[in-house]
Order: C-alpha cells, then structure tokens, then sequence
C-alpha cells in the first residue's frame, strides 16, 4: 500500500516521516526530475505500507518542479497522511482543502508541533476541527514521539471526506474552519520573539549574523581541533603506531608490500602525513585530518538548520549574492559546499532557472573548499599561524566576488528574486541533531575512506610508472613561472581530481615556502572539482554547461595563480 | 493603493491585487500574499535587501522588485497576538 506524507515546507514531515520508518530508507529522484524524494517502509497491523515523504508543497497548483512532482506522487497513492503545522493552521489547511476536493482518495490528517502550541497560546478544537474537515485528525509533536503512536492506530480510519464543498473561494472557508477551532490567547512576548525579529531587521540583523558566523568558526574550530589534538592524534601515536612499527619491521623497508601498506619513511620512522601507504597516509588523513573537521562542521550545520536561522541569513546575505547574478538563496549551496562539495552542488537544485543554476554551480565549484579540503590547508598551514588559513579564505572570498560579478554582466538569462517564507526559531532537540550527525559522519566515512585509499594507491602507481614526471615536465612553464611552484605540484593536482584532502596532503613533502603553501592551496580548491562533484554537476548541468564550467575553472585558475603569485611576492610573503 | 515595497516599514496593509503573470501570482498566493490578506512589513527596502513581511503566524522575504508588484492599501493594525 502507498502512503504519502505530504504538506507545506517546515511543517516536520520529515522527523514524522523517521518515525514512522524503519531503517530502510532510500533517498530517490522522481523519473526525469532532479526532484528527489524519500521512501521507507512501515509494518502497522499485518500490513506492510510504503511510505513516501513527498516534497514540501503549498498547494497542489504546482508552481515549480518540486510541486509538480508532488502532485504526480499523489495521483498513484493509496493513503494520504497530510501533515500540518498547527501553529501556523490557516496557512496549512488551503493544502488541505485543497486534497479534499479535488483528490479522491483516503486523508487523515496530522496536527504537528502540538507542543508549540501550547507554547503560543493556541488553542485548537481538534474533535470540532474533525467534524468540520469529515476527515480523522490526530494532534503529534514529531520530536517527542507525542501522538505517533495514535496516528497508526487511527491510520486506517483515513477517509474521503464526505462533506460537500461548494465552489466558493477556499480562503473563506479556511477562515471560517480556523475561527470555529481555534483560540488565541495572549502570551507576552518571549526572548525567542525578540531575538526573531531582530535577525531580520537591520543594524541588529547584521551583527546576530555576524556574530553566528563568528561562533560558528570558533566553535568549529575549538571541536576540530580538540578532537584532533585530545583524541585522535594521541590515539594514532600512541596505540596504533607501535603496531605500524612492528608490521614495518616484518615487511621490510623497500619491499613491495611495505610500500604499498606503510609507505616510505621519513628519516627512519613513519610520517603519517607524507609515508603516503594504505594503512599510515591512507587513514591517518581521513580519520584524523578530516575526520574531526567533518564532525564539527557538521555539528554547526545541523544546529543552524533546526534552529531556523539559515532562511534569516539568506535574507541577509541575499543584497551580496545580487552581484554574483544570484539571490539570498543560494548561500545555502554555499554552505553545503563547505563540507562536501556534493551536497552543495545537489543542492543547486533549488534553483529553477538554468541561469542560476550554471552561476551558482561554478562558483561553489571554485570558490568553496570542502571541509576535507578546509581540515586539510588547516593542518598544512597552521604551522606558519592560523592567520594564513585566513588569508586561503579570503582570497577565495576575493575570487567568488570577482567571479561572480563576471559571469553576472556576461552570462545570459534572467535570475529572478528572492522568495521565501521564514519559519519561527525552534529550539533544536539534540535527538535529531545527533541523528543527522550520524548519517553525515557515516557517509563521509563510507564514501571518504575507500576514495582516499584508492587515491594514494593510484598516485603510488603513476609515481611508479613515471606518469607523474611525464606531466610535470608538459607543464612545468605554467607551474613554475606563473605560480611560482616546483612542477612536482602536478602529482597534488592530479590527485585532486580524486581527493582534495589527499592532494593538499601531497604539498608537504614538497618543502614549500608560505608564499608557495598558499598558491598552491588555493590553486588546489579552484581548479577543478574531485570526481563525485564532477559527476553530480555534469548530470545538473548538462553537457555543453559543464564543459563552460570547466573552461571558466582552468583559466581563472590559471589567471588568479599568477596574479597571487605576483602579490604575495610583491608583499615580501 | 501604493506598491508594497513604498509602503512605510512597521506599518499594515491589505492586499488588493497583484500584478504579473500567474506564475508569480500563484507562488505568492501558496506563501500567503494574497487578496484580502493584511501583511505586516517587519523590514523596508532602506537598506536594499528584501522585503520581510508578516500575516499571522507566516513570515515571508521577498525581493524588491516583487514587491513593486503587489498593490496594497495601509489599514489600521490591531494588536497582533501570534508574532
């Protein structure tokens, strides 16, 4: 049997939809869309239910690719589960008269976020709202679990509503079904109130984002950091290193085998950034370079999401996105690009017009270091002073602006406006937050770890096989005299397009100086992107943009190595 | 009758119509800009960025020349318990 969870955007169909599933869950695209929606599967009764979490909908008017989508799904369902924001009724139910008129099929409707009600001063007749609807209501608050297990009890009492609507326009109706259940009662205002209003008005708007953003790199790096230094590092060198030790004793320095699992030694003991075997270089950088970087980043990220602040920034950020042929909107696949350039290119999607869609893949292409990427610059340059990590950030920041004002005089098309409804602050339930957690962490080291070991063995072998010097020599004259870096950087690039974070890894043996670390970071993040975000973008973008892409990579590469190579020699660095 | 993004920001305003294609109509409507509705502008275009306004429990930012599009006539607010 199909069931269809379906209502507006941050209503909480998601949590609702987690609880209802089990641990089979498949994430999918809708045949011939980039909408993607989620699937899992519920026991209730002797019957087992597919579960389709559609994408948030206003109304079954499609007024994008994700309603349209949505309205399709609804069309071959069984049972509709129509999940409402009971904090926000007015605007929920035109959805849902919406089902009941026009969609044939059995409804039960979902009253989540019950507890902020109470919270509100809100009061709902749920019986009389049953009575009004014709259809069986059941009052949740997804976080808690409050009502889920009534909503599958009641599941199979969803019905057709057997009421008569005229053909009157709905919004009366929904004001008359919205006076008859609902009272409001006065609540003075919270601090959470203030704070909302606040973020959106200016000056104040701009210091809270500020100061988030400022946190938000603290906090970031104080968790990376410290799991590096309390957790991770002590453990590789002091319980796992010995083992190293012995295995590189029983394989013997030089051998086959020993190169390939330990790697070479540096200065007769192994150095777990530059041995670069499968078992010291190949975890040592995932595991604790990356790793640790991965989790605080995405502790913030998740922290920011469920509290309603990105929506808020958005808004901030949306006069600066303007310049770059774009709007407020996009800094979401800017911040998803910060921890892995995939999500952030998946997430250019959002954007409906293909000229958006071009602009913002390309810039978060060049201009966003992946968190692997990020760990990475960190632990090669902070040994010269964090302030150097600053400065990779920044002229990054530089080129995105550059770019981005660029391809927005010179690209053709339109890119319309902002247009997004801010949801209220919620507090987040650190349940949830780890539960994300997790999924992040586990895909990260499910599809991080092999790469990375796939990526040493393969430089291994070019190296082996002279391919490395081959290419060196091919372009050398660009490496050296317009970047100012020995040709031996062409193994690092060619690495990249494998793993960033093991391309970075790859300028440490090479003893540059910190004019040469910081080209050569930046060249890294800019010129093209690792293979999985290469994949994700052509299948976004199509061929004949992927390949102006890619063009606009190289020769802003080529273009911004040299004018930083000139500058920083200029400055003295 | 002025266009939302000249309304004065703090103040109230019904809707009355909006102008564009059905496109933009429809997507303001599903969002709660719609005829009949009284917003609320929380933030004006002084500093050039979007427009923020509130209808009810709804909050919604919408770009500058959207808003040009949105006719609407200032109305007394009374006091708003749900924002």
């Amino acid at each position: 049997m199909k069931t269809l969870l379906i209502g507006n955007p941050n209503v909480g169909k998601s949590v609702i939809f987690s609880r209802l599933t089990g641990v089979k869950v498949i994430a999918s695209n809708y045949p011939g869309t980039t909408v993607e929606f989620k699937k899992g599967f519920m026991r209730f009764f002797n019957i087992k239910a597919e579960i389709i979490d559609v994408p948030g909908t206003y109304s079954l008017k499609a007024t994008s690719k994700a309603e349209e989508v949505a309205v399709k799904i609804v069309e071959d369902a069984d049972l509709i589960i129509n999940v409402i924001d009971a904090t926000n009724l007015e605007r929920n139910l035109y959805l849902t008269l919406e089902l009941i008129r026009k969609v044939n099929k059995p409804i039960i409707v979902v009253l989540n976020m019950w507890d902020e009600t109470k919270h509100l001063g809100i009061e709902i007749d749920v019986v009389k709202l049953q009575e009004l609807l014709g259809i069986p209501v059941v009052a949740t608050c997804g976080l808690t679990g409050e009502g889920i297990s009534q909503l599958v009890y009641n599941i199979n009492e969803a019905k057709q509503s057997p009421l008569k609507y005229s053909k009157e326009p709905l919004w009366n109706e929904i004001g008359d079904i919205v006076e008859t259940t609902q009272k409001l009662y006065h609540r003075h205002h919270t601090f959470l109130d203030v704070l909302q209003d606040l973020s959106i008005k200016p000056p104040f708007s701009f210091i809270i984002g500020l100061g988030v953003i400022s946190a938000s790199f603290f906090i970031m790096r104080s968790i990376g950091e410290g799991l590096i230094n309390y957790i991770f590092d002590p453990f590789f060198q002091n319980i796992y290193n010995p083992l190293i030790l012995q295995l590189s004793e029983f394989l013997r320095q030089g051998s086959f085998f020993h190169t390939v699992f330990i790697g070479n030694l540096v200065e007769g003991a192994v150095d777990y950034s530059q041995s670069f075997g499968l078992l010291t270089t190949g975890l040592y950088v995932p595991l604790v370079m990356v790793l640790p970087y991965v989790f605080s980043f995405y502790f913030i990220l998740s922290l920011l999401e469920d509290w309603g602040y990105l929506p808020r920034l958005a808004v901030l950020a949306d006069r600066l996105f303007h310049r770059l042929g774009l709007h407020g909107y996009a800094i979401i696949p800017m911040i998803l690009g910060l921890g892995c350039n995939v999500p952030g290119a998946l997430a250019v999607r959002l954007f409906e017009e293909k000229r958006e869609k071009f602009i913002a893949a390309t810039l978060m292409a060049i201009a966003v270091p992946c968190m692997a990427q990020t760990a990475m610059i960190i632990g090669v340059l902070g040994r010269f002073g964090s302030q150097y990590v600053f400065v990779v950030f920044f002229v990054l920041f530089c080129i995105l602006q550059i770019l981005g004002n660029v391809m927005n005089k010179f690209v053709k098309g339109q890119s319309p406006e902002i247009l997004i409804e801010i949801p209220p602050y919620r507090i987040p339930h650190l349940r949830s937050i780890f539960k994300k957690l997790w999924m992040r962490i586990s895909w990260f080291l499910k599809e991080a770890i092999p790469l990375v070991l796939v990526g040493i063995l393969f430089i291994n072998v070019l190296y082996f096989f002279k391919v490395i010097d081959f290419f060196a020599n091919i372009f050398a004259p660009i490496v050296t005299n317009l970047w100012g870096l020995p040709k031996e950087v062409i193994g690092a690039l060619i690495v990249g397009f494998l793993r960033k974070d093991v391309a970075v890894g790859m300028l440490r043996p090479l003893s540059l100086s910190l004019k040469q670390l910081i080209v050569g970071a930046t060249i890294l993040s800019i010129y093209f992107p690792c293979a999985a975000t290469f994949v994700v973008l052509m299948k976004e973008l199509g061929i004949k943009d992927m390949a102006k892409s890619v063009l606009i990579m190289i020769s802003t590469t080529v273009v911004a190595g040299f004018i930083l190579n000139m500058i920083l020699s200029l400055l003295g660095v | 009758m002025i266009s939302l993004d000249k309304l004065a920001t703090g103040s109230s305003a019904k809707v009355i119509s909006v102008e564009g294609g059905t496109n933009l109509k429809d997507r303001l409507h599903n969002l709660g800009v719609k005829e009949g509705m009284v917003v609320k502008k929380i933030t004006g275009s002084s500093w050039r960025g979007p427009v923020v306004v509130t209808m009810g429990r709804t909050q919604v930012a919408l770009g500058v020349g959207m808003a040009s599009k949105v006719m609407v006539e200032p109305v007394e607010k009374s006091i708003d318990h749900s924002r």
